[in-house]
């Protein structure tokens, strides 16, 4: 086993404790810009970059990947207690991570997003260690119909599984793709709906609109309602932490089969985002009672928190085999390799083995170390709680509002930001889901341009979705997603199953 | 007036420097020292050159400096962004840390109007290429070259053809097989209707191949869609595909300029950038150059642009920034004050005539 080999040099590398403490900082300094909402992990970690330029290389690898590690932690929690995702895929966690919260079982729902973030970050990174050549090959397949294929199954799976009804779920995701469409067109190198304004030049950004319509709205709603965060009376203590980790056994399906999708899309070139949401999906799917999915349920937090980590993890193969980042945090990443000459490419795990071996290692080590240090600090954060909301909420809205200004540095997104407030308390009181809308307004112009590209290449024939068994399965299994209830139907109807519950458990 | 002029002397210096060295590490003191001096005094010197009359030297940042870049993670100007980052800042060239920001949206129009709405702000350095000149012709965005403030041309980047290691030997085979596919040869590249498009229209034009042009949204996607298969052939620049290049994975076809690219080297086990061929050799006459500029936001003062003029200068001198042009092809240049802005103009005619013979201009 070279792989083997090569792992057990990098840790005798990394095991010194001027390494350790450098991984603690860049965790906790991590966990910090993950932690304030629209600061978040990628904008965070190119304000930390530079603090690396000193180091030798190796350190500055470690305390970069103990950041992007600590930042993908800390997302987690204003998540769960705030309603505020800080990157694309932490939106998933809120669904039932922030109802816990409410219910005063934070420091449950903090554990509960923590562990599944270890567990999926910990199969990814097997799968990284012992698959690495294989799997880069593999990302290779992907051309435009195949990123369009993997795009249209997200949409569809939200469509066909979805447990709200479709009309508003078509709504929602309708009015994201509008929006998604504002800006600069990359395939006719247009301008589209932006009136003129140079402001929208940019085009609406996901996470200026995520902000909004989550943190600013669950604010309004609060302020309607009842003026407190529910649930103070977080109990805290050892005997929590060790309570959700004796149940995970049960929830070994979920586990298992988030830690798959993640690691599937996160190998997919710029797959990662969607991870979350059909992880969430999936379980809720095919779970007993769906109908208790969004209203605080455990599940609901190990589903989208395994999955985002495992695409977040592996989505750092891509990255490195083939220079293409999953994500805003990955980017960075990116830049902080290049400075020290380590260009991604087929050749980098040839010619830098002790570089990506090392990087590997600390992914185990950071993984670990970052559990640990971030369950310590669950009674922290969750005690944020049992401040009085008249005391929070001008802080959480100060914070959303510098968050969507420093995205791009534009006074424009605060006033988006407050505009988008609106919009999701609107959606919210008339009951129209805000997921969709926000996975549109993320994927929209991916999805888009991978969907015009194809025609481009195939002439306009729509048969380039099936023209390869990979694309081909993947297209087919959208569109059965997507007619899934029909299927369901047809299925009982003629007395094959009944009603559908294909996982055991 | 009076008490700025005295700061020009280099001599007079001691003081400044002292408040300003507070920074224990004796052995980099003087070297710092050194430095501050003879940014000054070549500050001062290019200040009176470029207004003649009151030049009020001395000027540094007092806040970290930002590189604006306008493409997206991973491509040319990212790359070389974090380059200079990382030369300033092993080199102590500035106090102030370099942080590179990516403002690619828009394909790359965000940096564009970010800089135009930063006028005044010298923490801001825009690192520009051919957009400048491009995106207002074809997509009608409100901004002009001229109300940024010129630094320096610090390089000139190649362009080549490519096509996967599969694929055809030469330009010949590879024009041969063009024409004889059923379906057009996919071509990728990076936006629409920029340089690798009009790059694209111009090989149509001199070879009769047809060719559909895919827009990606970076270089570096564009060379793993040519690996891949997806696309026949691109139009990168050297450092895109740099690294599948050496992985054998991609073939150099021919460069497109009017001599072959100087460093001979070897990149991959056989091959050196020299042993391209011109795609003038292979008969395709297809010329294009590409320029590297840095540009700060208008309405800055002269000191504060005579402060870049010179750091920018100080990184071309550093090991950094030639290991950096030979490794990844460019030609290195330095222009700066007239000669640049001279540069400028004729390469914005130049780029605005092949726009508007490809069809590119929006009406």
């Amino acid at each position: 086993m070279e792989a083997l080999g090569l792992l057990l040099h990098g840790f005798a590398v990394l095991l010194t404790w001027k390494t350790l403490v450098l991984m603690m900082v860049g965790l906790v300094l991590g966990i910090f810009v993950g932690v304030l909402p629209g600061l978040g992990g990628p904008n965070g970690v190119a304000i930390l970059l530079p603090l690396t330029f000193t180091m030798d290389p190796t350190s500055a690898i470690v305390m970069l990947s103990c950041i992007y590690w600590g930042a993908l932690f800390g997302g987690a929690i204003t998540s769960i207690l705030f309603n505020i995702p800080g990157e694309a895929w932490s939106v998933a966690t809120t669904f039932d991570g922030y109802p816990m919260a409410q219910q005063g079982r934070a420091a449950e729902a903090l554990t509960a997003a923590f562990t599944s973030s270890f567990i999926g970050s910990l199969v990814a990174v097997l799968l990284i260690t012992f698959l690495a050549p294989m799997i880069s090959s593999f990302a290779l397949k992907f051309g435009p119909p195949e990123f369009f294929a993997v795009y249209l199954l997200t949409f569809c799976s939200f469509v066909g599984l979805g447990r709200e009804a479709k009309h508003k779920t078509v709504i929602s995701m309708s009015l994201g793709l509008l929006l998604a469409g504002v800006g600069m067109d990359t395939v006719s190198g247009q301008l589209r709906m932006t009136f003129g304004s140079a402001e929208l030049l940019r085009g609406i950004n996901f996470l200026v609109a995520v902000i909004g319509l989550f943190g600013i709205s669950e604010i309004l709603l609060t302020m309607e309602e009842r003026l407190a965060l529910r649930g103070h009376a977080a109990s805290i203590s050892l005997r929590v932490v060790l309570g959700v980790w004796r149940d995970l056994p049960k929830y070994w399906v979920t586990l298992l089969r988030s830690s798959f999708i993640g690691c599937w899309l996160g190998i997919t070139p710029g797959g990662a985002i969607a991870a979350s949401f059909m992880g969430y999906n999936l379980a809720k799917r095919f779970a007993k009672d769906p109908e208790s999915f969004g209203k605080g349920r455990i599940e609901g937090v190990f589903a989208p928190e395994t999955a985002a980590h495992a695409s977040g993890t592996s989505a750092l193969l891509p990255m490195l085999a083939l220079g293409i980042p999953g994500s805003g945090t990955a980017a960075i990443l990116l830049g902080g390799l290049m400075v020290w000459g380590l260009n991604p490419g087929p050749l980098l795990f040839v010619e830098h083995k002790d570089f990506v071996w090392g990087l590997i290692a600390s992914m185990y080590l950071g993984n670990v170390v970052g559990l640990v240090l971030v369950l310590t600090t669950v009674p922290i954060f969750a005690s944020i709680l049992r401040v009085p909301f008249a005391a929070v909420a001008p802080m959480i809205v100060v914070s959303c509002a510098i968050g969507a200004y420093a995205i791009q540095n534009a006074m424009f997104d605060i006033w988006l930001m407050l505009g988008f407030g609106v919009v999701g308390y609107v959606f919210k009181k008339i009951g129209i889901p805000l997921a969709p809308f926000t996975l549109a307004l993320v994927l929209g112009s991916r999805a888009e341009d991978a969907f015009r590209l194809s025609m481009i290449g195939s002439g306009g024939d729509l048969k380039v979705f099936w023209s390869n068994g990979l694309v081909g399965s993947i297209t087919t299994l959208a569109i059965a997603l997507l007619f899934w209830p029909l299927i369901d139907g047809l299925l009982a109807r003629v007395g094959w199953t009944q009603r559908a519950r294909p996982a055991p458990r | 007036m009076v008490e700025s002029h005295r700061r020009c002397d280099p001599h007079r210096l001691e003081l400044a420097v002292d408040i300003r060295n507070n920074n224990p590490n004796k052995l980099n003191k003087k070297r710092r020292e050194e430095a501050v001096r003879n940014s000054v005094a070549a500050a001062c010197a290019a200040a009176a050159l470029f207004v003649g009359a009151p030049a009020f030297a001395g000027w540094e940042p007092t806040k970290p400096v930002e590189i604006v870049v306008a493409a997206g993670a991973g491509g040319a100007s990212d790359q070389m962004a974090r380059m200079m980052q990382a030369a300033i800042q092993k080199n102590n060239l500035m106090k102030q840390p370099m942080v590179v920001s990516l403002k690619g949206g828009a394909s790359g129009a965000e940096a564009l109007m970010y800089m135009k709405s930063s006028e005044g702000d010298p923490n801001k350095v825009l690192i520009a290429y051919s957009l400048i000149y491009m995106l207002p012709l074809s997509a009608k965005i409100p901004f002009n070259w001229r109300e940024l403030t010129p630094v320096s041309v610090i390089a000139l980047d190649q362009f080549v053809l490519w096509d996967n290691s599969a694929g055809p030997k030469t330009v010949k085979e590879f024009v041969a097989a063009a024409k004889a596919a059923s379906s057009p040869f996919k071509m990728g590249g990076t936006g629409s209707k920029r340089e690798d498009h009009v790059l694209t229209v111009f090989l149509e034009q001199k070879t009769g191949a047809k060719f559909s042009y895919l827009p990606y949204k970076s270089g570096g996607e564009a060379a793993t869609q040519l690996v891949g298969n997806h696309t026949e052939s691109n139009v990168n620049n050297p450092s895109e595909n740099l690294e599948v290049w050496r992985a054998g994975q991609v073939r150099p076809l021919c460069v497109f300029d009017k001599e072959r690219i100087s460093y001979s080297s070897k990149v991959t086990d056989t091959q050196s950038w020299a042993d391209i061929p011109t795609c003038k050799e292979e008969g395709v006459d297809v010329q294009y150059l590409m320029l590297r500029a840095m540009f700060l936001p208008g309405k800055v003062t002269p000191e504060q642009q005579a402060f870049y003029v010179n750091l920018f200068q100080k990184v071309t001198q550093t090991a950094e920034y030639k290991d950096y042009m030979e490794k990844q092809a460019l030609k290195p240049i330095f222009l700066t004050g007239k000669d640049m802005v001279q540069f400028l103009e004729e390469d914005d005619a130049q780029n605005k005539a092949l726009m508007t013979e490809a069809g590119f201009v929006a009406k």
